[in-house]
């Protein structure tokens, strides 16, 4: 927007970003360098970020030695998974219905979705943890996953693109004879590819983040999510041992940082496509 | 009287096809339907409900109390502090990471080569792990060891007890709040931006709006209306939502200094398992949901036209 004949100003605007850059970078910065420290390097020089004795391998040992990474990471994979394929199992036929076929209750279910949007899981989370402690179901992978199977955005995003898909093509599907499920299996899903991998994207960061449900229905290791087993862990070490909690939030943050990395754009796409439902 | 039989006689076989149709539709919306009721619209009403009972989990019998976990709420110390809070941390985080997002989202669409890689080192907190880097940012705010305290003595100031001390810590919340979602708002406004006719400036600037500042204002501003409502909706609820931040780093203190609303209500229904009243305050917390989104709503009818 600045004429670009302006040299002066592209300095200012690349030195702003730069530092704004800077500030964002910062956490990443010193949870590396902090990982590679001993203990009397974080408590003499935090200031100086490479460590003076290079103590990456131990960090980590005594991570995965206190924490049981592999596990969390495991339980993490099993949610997001499920839940992911859940969402779109159920979404995908639902959005179908009300997008592409004469459903008469295809404006109640609008509203219910408008109505659902709305409401988050901290405000359903009581009578939920109440249903699933008296059926048991506390500390289970059916408690982690189950309430988040049924998508109200997911069925929003997927009817506005089902709604843009010609009609010619699912027409000329009928006349081969296809049912309406084989429509959806080999017509819908596979042209709503983009959709997809958006709202894949969307469900995981969010399910991989989430602190508040896990720690409602899950109280042993065994069930842990990766935010959850960091929370023990940063318990039991009282967040003195610094070091080894750098080192273990390296590694859960890794997977999904390296997914953005390499799928930036898609992660972006994803987001924004998500975040503007308008 | 045979026009009408004959009109009722004809469109039956499409009619019947309609109706296999509807029977369909209503097979594959199914499974949605009844996950819905179970795990949306039944847990809200009992919520409702619930609220107008003493129910404790761990005990079998509840009673009625009309309105009386409503008017508690209203003396509730612990939970007008909370609101409070939330209020405050709202109002800290939400302008700020809207302002800075517009910001930095304007500077990065105006710059060349180096665009992909500012986008993409603004957008990496939202893919990061929030209570992982919420323990970064402790380890920063360490009152002794940490590196905020550490720069600040070299400049001889002496640096507070940023997560420790009362009468900061909810400063240094949103501070981690902020650096959380500047990149989210700050992707949101440039999909806004990279959807204005570059015509537009270039007429703006014909019409004398020599200045970039001028052209913000007449060009930029305008244009980004809608993007700008979605963005302070989703700001501000997403900051009345706060928890995981309050959770890991101050479990709601020093003295009640950080007690969020989510965290006060995990407290009261899931530690201290008073389910009922925790339900009223689970209601306060939808109603104010259900305002945010009334609010966006009218302002968004008035704005449709002029857009």
């Amino acid at each position: 927007m600045t004429s670009p004949a302006f040299p002066f100003g592209r300095i200012v605007r690349f030195a702003l970003l730069s530092l704004g850059a800077l500030i964002i970078l910062a956490p990443y910065i010193f949870m590396i360098s902090t990982a590679g420290k001993t203990q009397s390097d974080i408590f003499t020089s935090s200031l100086t970020l490479i460590p003076q004795h290079f103590y990456f391998a131990e960090n980590f040992a005594k991570a995965f030695a206190k924490v049981p990474m592999t596990t969390l990471l495991w339980n993490g994979v099993i949610v997001c998974g499920l839940i992911f394929f859940f969402q779109v199992v159920v979404a995908i036929p639902c959005a179908y219905a009300m997008a592409k076929l004469k459903f008469r209750a295809a404006r109640l279910m609008m509203v219910l979705v408008m109505l659902g949007l709305l409401v988050p899981i901290h405000a359903t989370a009581l009578p939920l943890y109440v249903a699933f402690d008296k059926m048991s179901l506390l500390n289970s992978y059916t408690s982690l996953v189950a309430p988040f199977t049924i998508s109200v955005f997911a069925i929003f995003m997927f009817l506005q693109f089902f709604r843009a898909m010609p009609d010619d093509l699912l027409h000329a599907a009928r006349l081969d004879g296809m049912s309406e499920l084989g429509i959806i299996a080999r017509v819908i899903v596979p042209n709503a590819w983009p959709a997809v991998t958006a709202f894949a994207i969307f469900s995981v960061v969010a399910h991989w983040n989430d602190l508040y449900w896990p720690l409602i229905v899950v109280s042993k290791q065994a069930y842990a999510t990766p935010p959850l087993g960091l929370m023990y862990f940063r318990a039991a070490e009282a967040g003195d041992d610094y070091g080894a909690l750098m080192a273990a939030t390296l590694i859960i943050t890794l997977p999904l940082v390296a997914a953005f990395l390499l799928a930036q754009k898609r992660f972006v796409e994803g987001i924004t496509m998500t975040g503007l439902k308008g | 009287m045979s026009s009408v039989a004959l009109a009722g006689h004809i469109p039956s076989a499409a009619a019947l096809r309609q109706r296999s149709e509807n029977r369909t539709a209503w097979l594959l919306a199914a499974p949605a339907i009844v996950l819905l009721l179970l795990f949306v619209l039944l847990p809200v009403a009992a919520v409702i409900f619930l609220g107008f009972t003493d129910f404790e989990l761990g005990y079998g019998k509840f009673r009625f109390v009309g309105f009386e976990n409503y008017a508690h709420l209203l003396n509730d110390r612990t939970f007008r502090r909370s609101l409070w809070n939330t209020s405050v941390y709202t109002a800290i985080v939400a302008p700020v990471s809207i302002v800075l997002g517009l910001g930095v989202a304007i500077l990065i669409e105006g710059e060349g080569r180096a665009r992909g890689f500012f986008r993409t080192v603004y957008f990496l907190p939202v893919a990061s792990l929030i209570v992982a880097m919420a323990t970064v940012w402790q380890y920063i705010f360490h009152p002794t060891i940490g590196p905020l305290n550490a720069l600040l003595s070299l400049a001889g100031i002496p640096g507070p007890n940023w997560l420790g001390a009362s009468n900061t810590v909810l400063y240094s919340l949103s501070i981690i709040g902020i650096w959380q979602s500047v990149g989210f708002n700050m992707v949101l406004f440039l999909a806004g931006l990279t959807a204005i006719p570059r015509e537009l400036y270039a007429a703006a600037h014909v019409d004398g709006a020599k200045s970039a500042l001028d052209r913000f204002f007449l060009v930029t501003w305008p244009m980004l209306g809608p993007t700008t409502l979605f963005v302070v909706t989703i700001s501000i609820t997403n900051a009345v939502k706060v928890f995981e931040t309050v959770k890991m780093l101050t479990d709601g203190g020093p003295n009640k200094a950080s007690e969020v609303l989510l965290f006060t209500i995990y407290q009261e229904g899931f530690v201290y398992l008073r389910v009922g009243y925790a339900s009223a305050m689970t209601v306060v917390f939808l109603a104010i949901l259900v305002v945010l989104m009334l609010v966006q709503y009218r302002v968004l009818d008035r704005r449709v036209h002029y857009t």
